[in-house]
Formats: C-alpha cells, structure tokens, sequence
C-alpha cells in the first residue's frame, strides 16, 4: 500500500488539472457568446443590446433552434439530417392551406373550413411522416444517413412545390395560426408587441423537454449509446432501429413545427420556405460541442450555437453588412467549430 | 555509452485523469531480446509508442547510440531505426504484400512511376533471405493475422530497423505460428536487431528474452537477465504481492439444467450445435481460433440470427432473434471484442456500466439516478475498479478495468446465464485473478456460466466441463476430472478429411 500512495495522489492532481481543462472546454461556446455579445455592443454603439434587439435576435434563430434540437439528437447517434429544410417547406404548405380564410379565390380548399389545430397537425404529421421514411430508410434498409436524407431533401421539397400548383404561396391565413408566429405571451395590455414571443416560448419549450428526454429517460441514454457504439449498444439489448425511427420522426416534426413557425411568422405558406436552413441548425449543433464523431452533445450546447449564429448575423446587419459576407463568415464558423471538435476528439485519444 | 542501443530516461507521460509513466527508465542492449512485462496500465506500450513516435513524451530524455535524440512522429522513429509492430496490425488490405512493405516510400521506374514488378522482386528477395513463405504479390486482405504479421516484420527489415518493437504479437495467433515467430526473432537478434518484446504470455517470455524489464503502475521496478528469474518472481514483481493461485475455481453446487440449446445451425460456422449448462456451473468452449466457439454463443445471444435449433432456457423455449430477446430471457454476454463491441468509448463508466439494465433503472422510461449511483457505485467499490469517477470516459480506463466495467453491465442485469467470450484477453494477471474469481463466486450463486477461452490453462483452471468445437462442430466434451492440454487440443484438431487436404 505504501509505495501506492504517491501514484495515487499524483492520478488526483493530474486528474483536477483535467477537469478544469475539460470545465473550460465544456463552457467555451458560452464564452464566445458573451464575447461577441460585448464586443458588438461596442461596436454597434449599444444598439445591438437593446432588449427590442435581443428579443428579435432570439426569435430570428427560434426556428434554427428547434431544428437544432432534433438535429443534435440526430448526430450524437452518428447520423445527419439533411432533409429538415425541405420538411420546413413542404408541412409549412400543408399546414397553410388548411388555414386559409375561407372566401378568398386563392384559398386551396375552396368550401372547406377546418379548425387551425388540425391544420397545425396536419403540418406536424407531415413531418413525422417524412421522418419516419428516413428512419426506416436508414435503420431497415442500412442506406447512410446522409444518403437517405438527401433523398428525402429533394422529395420534400418537390412535393412542396406539386402541393402549390402554380408555386403561389398560401397567404390569407387566420390569425389564430399567425399568432403561433407574430403573436407575444406575458405581455403588458397597453403593449401588444412586448413580452415573450411566441416562437421564443416554443424554442425554449422544446428546449426543456429535449434536454430531460436527453438526460433523464432511457431514450436519451439510448441515444448516446448508439453514438458511442452501436454494435455494443445492439449488444447491450438496445433496438437500434426502433430507436433510429423515433430519433427522425422527432427531427422531422420539429422541422415541421418550425416551418409553422416560419409561415405563421411570415403570414404565408411558401414552398420554398426553409432552403438552407438545414446547413444552419447543424452549424449551431455543432458548434454547440456535439460532435460528428457520436455519442457527445448537449441540448444548451445547440441553443447557445443558434443564439451565437442569431448574434452574428443581427451584428453583421446592423454594421450594414452584406449578407453575402454573412454567408462566408457562417462557413468560416463552421470549419472552426469542427476544428475545434477534431482536436477535442485527439487529446482524449492520445 | 556503446553498451546500449537504446536508452530512455526519466520518461514522464500523462493522459487525461491518468500519470500512464512516471519518471520510467529503459535500456536496451543490441542484438538482444528484451520483453517487457506488468499488468495492463502498466506503461509498457505507452512507453514503446513513445519510443516509435507514436505518442510524444512528456518530460524525460531519449538516446539512440548514446546520442539523445528527440522522437515526435513515427517518422522520426524510423530515421532512428526504430519499427513497431501494431498490436492491431495496421496495413491497406487491398494492396499487395510487396506494396505495403514499401508504402510511403515505392520504388519507382526512371520515368517516376511506381514499379509494382521491381517491389514484388524486392520484397521476395527480404521473404528469401528470412524463409518467410509468402506470395509478395497477395493482397493482405486474403492473408491470415500470422502472415500479416510476418510482412510487417519483413516491412521493418526492408525499412533497416535496428531495433523493433512488438506488442502482443502472439495474442491472434496459433501456437505453430508463435514458433515460426520466435524461429524469426531468434534470427534477427543473431543479425544483431534488437527486440523489444510485449506480452502477457509467461512461457513465451521466459522461452525467448535475453532480458525483462517489468513495470507497475506507470512506474519501473527492475530491469534483470531472464536467465535469473523465474515465473512466481516475475509475476510477484508485475503485482507487487505473490499470488496464491491464478485460477481459484471454487466448489459450486451444481443445480439444474438452465440453458438448452439443441440442433443449432448457422452456414459454416455453426454446425448442428447442442449442449446444455447447469446453475452453479462453469462451462469452458474451448478451440482453435475459427472453429465456431464464439460464433455459436453469438448465435445463442441473438447477435447472429440461427437457420435452426431451439435454444430453451428454464425448460421454455425462447425466440431468440435479437439480443434484447436474449437479454430477456436473462443470458448475458460479454463479448470477445472490448473495443469493437463492448465499451462505448466517449461514453461516462456509469453509463457504460447500467446499459443493458435500463429496463430495471427507469420507470416510465424516466431514469431513477440515484438507483443508478448506488448499483454501479456498489459494483465499482465490489470489483475494485480503478477510476477517478463514474463520470470518467471508460476509454481512459485501462483494459482489465474496462472489463470489470462490462462484467458490471452484465452483472446488474442478473442474468441466469453469464456468457463470457475470452474473459481475461489482453488484461493483466492482477485483473485476470480478480475476474476469475468473481466467475467463481458468480457460479457459486447459481448462475450458469460458459465460458470462451483461447488460453488452455484458464479452460482447464475454470471449467466443470469442458466442450471442445473444430470447424463449426461440438467435437467432444470432457469432464473436469478428466481434462488435459492434450485431450482437448486432440479433439480440437480433429478436422474432418476434406479440409485436412485442403
């Protein structure tokens, strides 16, 4: 025992030294958000820390962030999702058309007056369908799952299209279903545009309830283990396809609530609604610490990836900055969040 | 300083949550062979990768030639004369023997291409000269684990390597193989390369070192002549304390027949396989590698779905399809592969370790943790676990404490039927001994367990019974009383004409 002592006690240091190498590893993405946070209030003269401003900017990446919800659910099992953009657009016509005014000449279903919870549904099972063509594509028919989704991204989105006909959107939509987009909660009477909007409630609803499924029930445990190791996880009695079917029948529906979202937001069903969205929600899961190579991830991790990705775009408008330009630095971000996953991935190897 | 090819001093090494060397010293002598031996977590391959350039070191000095040189990547381990063989040998299997020995540095043509023709002559010519019997034009994917072995050696002397390393080599091999390998080193040494020889294997240690070095825990503890030692001094030295009896197999009552299996059936693996395992019962398969013992268990568990046979387990039968039904029925397993198909690596030990029990830690899908902490921190604190944590990722851990984490696994399922596919490979005698008992303490309890094992003192040391499997078939079975090396490798071989011939 004696001569075991000093190894032991010199184990206990290294291993404080770790954890606070990995304590500040693990909260980094925090960091950087406060520090662009700070440095464009500085340079936007105050303006972009404006409540007003932080409230849109938050309420601009709730649809990213519902996304990105899935989506990390989604690559911490080692797969990818390419299709929720097209899934966007194609339950946003659905849902729409069901909630147009009645009366109106462009109104899809000349005659018919559905309540808007079944249009809100419609959109939603539109989702979980697709969802769940990529999920038996993947788990029963092994196709990877870049393969499957890309698929599905281009079926989705032309199905949107077929869906419109002539490619019109489908406006003139009931207030109650555009509440879901431009409508506030906890706001003051005299004020009806302050308080909480309503897609920031639902980003940080879903939000909540994706981080327990995450950390507290056996389907988040599962899901961490297929990432880490399928063959052992099969081993270890977990249905892998089950399980593969319900992690893209969630991304699905959460896509398609976040192409309600965007439609209530804008007032209009559009086909096209939700092109690239995809390559957003997976930048802000993965600079959100989840990573490409499974099994680690974090639901906060995403939500600060889509709030730095919201900061920076509102930033970059208010210095009167090209969108163009706004694309290129996304892209830099990117190869910098993965970058930074690599090298995470090599010092636990070595 | 010409007395030492190699010299390494005062090497320090760390690792996340783990000091893998502390202040280690090494010297190697040309023309000899030098094993290195200690538990797992030891430091003896770190140390080794370290040498090659695989890992960069820490702190401490490294002289090659009584020069000090500095080793950051694998390519200054070779400038240096320094070649590794792989435990997990690493090579492209669709290339050719000939282009893998010279990988990364072809011999080309005068107009710059590489010339396939003048590398096949070229590896032949290294083949020749060490009688090593193989086609330099074969791809490496149709070679066996020995022969591939025997390219990266010829890879390391085509290289000029003075001095080369290998790291279990013989764990994936038979033993006609391991003598054809030993035949190899002995030649090389007397053309003055120096071995650095990695095992866990007692016999062949003391069957081929000039010299031992053993260390513990990340820390040297002696550097002697093999001549000088014997095998109780080595293995008391690895430990740190003498170990009473390496296999304590301890009496079980044997109870009824828990798991029947009758007629099984799965293409050329598994032929017509029947046996049955009692409670309290240790139930060794033993054969050669290839001969079917873990295919056929992989099939009782589900992994592999059977073409036919019934499996009954208590007197039911079972639809064993998946390996959840498997888990269902309460047979667990803990497989052959601990990195491939047992741990999930990134993954924390405490849940690495409550896994397959899901079932039992939830309610209503929702995880009972405080249930969770108190099972696996009984488990850490039954089986000695060395980790900082639960929280610790399980690929820090070292390999023996990795196993002891999937044994765990399985335990908190409380299977009937523990199914364990080569318990001890490539885990340390102190963690090997821990493991043996447990099993017998497991059976002691009433659990049946079968047992895959490629190492005959561990099938004859655990096993009540023991079955014997050749060429996908159950060729023989003998009673503890009446096992020996001899009877169970007789009917291990006993291959069926057609192939004898082949």
């Amino acid at each position: 025992m004696t001569n075991q002592t000093p190894t032991t006690s010199s184990i206990m240091a290294i291993k404080q030294g770790f954890q606070l190498g990995a304590f500040v590893r693990k909260y980094m993405i925090i960091g950087i958000l406060a520090l662009f946070v700070i440095v464009l209030a500085i340079m936007t003269n105050g303006n972009s820390v404006q409540p007003i401003n932080l409230v849109n900017v938050i309420r601009q990446v709730s649809a990213i962030g519902v996304i990105g919800v899935g989506m990390t659910f989604v690559i911490i099992t080692l797969g990818i999702d390419l299709s929720v953009g097209s899934i966007v657009g194609l339950s946003a016509v659905v849902a729409a058309s069901l909630v147009q005014v009645p009366g109106s000449s462009l109104v899809k279903f000349q005659g018919l007056d559905f309540p808007v919870w079944v249009g809100v549904l419609a959109g939603l099972a539109v989702g979980a369908l697709a969802g769940l063509v990529n999920g038996v594509l993947i788990a029963k028919f092994r196709l990877a799952p870049f393969i499957a989704t890309l698929g599905m991204m281009s079926i989705a989105r032309g199905l949107a299209y077929i869906y419109t006909g002539d490619g019109r959107p489908f406006s003139d939509l009931k207030p109650e279903y555009n509440f879901i987009g431009q409508g506030y909660i906890f706001n003051d009477p005299a004020q009806p545009a302050s308080g909480v909007p309503i897609p920031v409630l639902l980003f940080i609803a879903v939000s909540i309830a994706a981080t327990f499924l995450l950390n507290y029930t056996k389907f988040g445990r599962y899901t961490y283990a297929i990432g880490g190791n399928e063959v052992a996880a099969r081993v270890s009695g977990i249905r892998i396809p089950r399980m593969t079917i319900m992690i893209y029948m969630m991304s699905g529906v959460l896509a398609a609530l976040a192409g309600i979202m965007l439609s209530a937001r804008t007032g209009s069903g559009n086909s096209t609604l939700g092109q690239g969205i995809e390559l957003d929600a997976i930048t802000a899961t993965i600079i959100g610490g989840t990573s490409f190579k499974g099994g680690v991830g974090t639901i906060w991790g995403t939500v600060v990836g889509a709030l730095l990705i919201g900061v920076i775009n509102n930033g970059l408008d208010l210095m009167n900055v090209s969108p163009f330009w706004q694309i290129v630095v996304k892209g830099c971000i990117i190869i910098v969040a993965i970058i930074i996953d690599e090298r995470k991935n090599a010092s636990k190897k070595a | 300083m010409g007395e030492y090819i190699v010299e390494m001093q005062g090497i320090v090494k760390r690792f996340p949550g783990v000091l893998a060397l502390n202040d280690v010293q090494f010297k190697l002598r040309p023309g000899t062979v030098h094993s290195l031996m200690g538990e797992n977590g030891a430091g003896k391959s770190t140390l080794m990768k370290i040498l090659a350039g695989v890992y960069t070191l820490d702190e401490g000095q490294i002289f090659v030639d009584g020069k000090p040189v500095k080793i950051e990547n694998p390519r200054d381990g070779l400038a240096n004369g320094i070649s590794m063989i792989h435990q997990e040998l690493l090579f492209v299997p669709e290339l050719t023997a000939a282009e893998n020995i010279f990988l990364g540095r072809e011999i080309r043509t005068k107009s710059g291409l590489v010339s396939k023709k003048a590398m096949i002559q070229a590896a032949q010519e290294v083949f020749d000269r060490w009688h090593i019997n193989i086609d330099p034009a074969a791809q490496m994917k149709n070679l066996s684990v020995a022969q591939a072995q025997m390219v990266e050696i010829a890879k390391a002397i085509a290289f000029g390597s003075k001095i080369i390393i290998m790291d279990e080599p013989t764990s994936a091999i038979t033993e006609r193989e391991v003598a054809r390998l030993h035949d190899i080193i002995r030649q090389l040494r007397e053309a003055g390369t120096a071995i650095i020889y990695i095992t866990h294997k007692m016999d062949e240690v003391f069957a081929i070192s000039d010299e031992l070095t053993v260390f513990r825990d990340g820390t040297w503890v002696a550097t002697e002549p093999a001549a000088k030692m014997d095998r109780n001094g080595l293995i008391s030295l690895m430990v740190g304390r003498e170990l009473t009896q390496l296999f304590p197999k301890m009496e079980a009552e044997i109870g009824e027949v828990v798991l029947e299996v009758e007629g099984l059936n799965r293409g050329r693996q598994v032929k017509d396989v029947s046996f049955q395992v009692r409670r309290g019962e240790i139930l060794g398969f033993a054969g050669l590698m290839g001969s079917g013992r873990t295919e056929v268990l992989e099939t009782v568990f589900g992994i592999h779905a059977a073409e036919s046979g019934t499996i009954k387990v208590k007197g039911k039968q079972v639809k064993i399809r998946e390996p959840h039904q498997a888990i269902a029925a309460g047979i667990g397993l803990l497989t052959e592969d601990r990195k491939k198909t047992g741990i999930m690596g990134v993954l924390s030990v405490r849940d690495n370790m409550s896994m397959a029990a899901m079932g039992r830690f939830t309610r209503g899908g929702i995880l009972r943790k405080a249930e969770i902490d108190r099972e696996c921190e009984a488990q850490r604190q039954a089986l000695a676990l060395k980790t900082p944590s639960l929280n610790q990722q399980i690929q820090n851990l070292s390999g023996g404490n990795q196993q002891k984490v999937l044994l765990s696994r399985w335990l908190l399922t409380d299977p009937d039927i523990l199914i364990i596919d080569e318990p001890t490979r490539g885990i340390d005698v102190g963690a090997k001994s821990e493991i043996h008992r447990l099993m017998s303490s497991l059976a002691q309890q009433g659990k049946a367990i079968i047992m895959v094992s490629s190492e005959m003192p561990e099938i004859l040391g655990m096993s009540d019974r023991v079955v014997v499997m050749c060429e996908g078939r159950l060729v023989g079975e003998v009673s503890r009383a009446e096992a020996t090396q001899e009877n169970i490798m007789e009917l291990a071989t006993r291959f069926s004409d057609e192939s004898a011939i082949a």
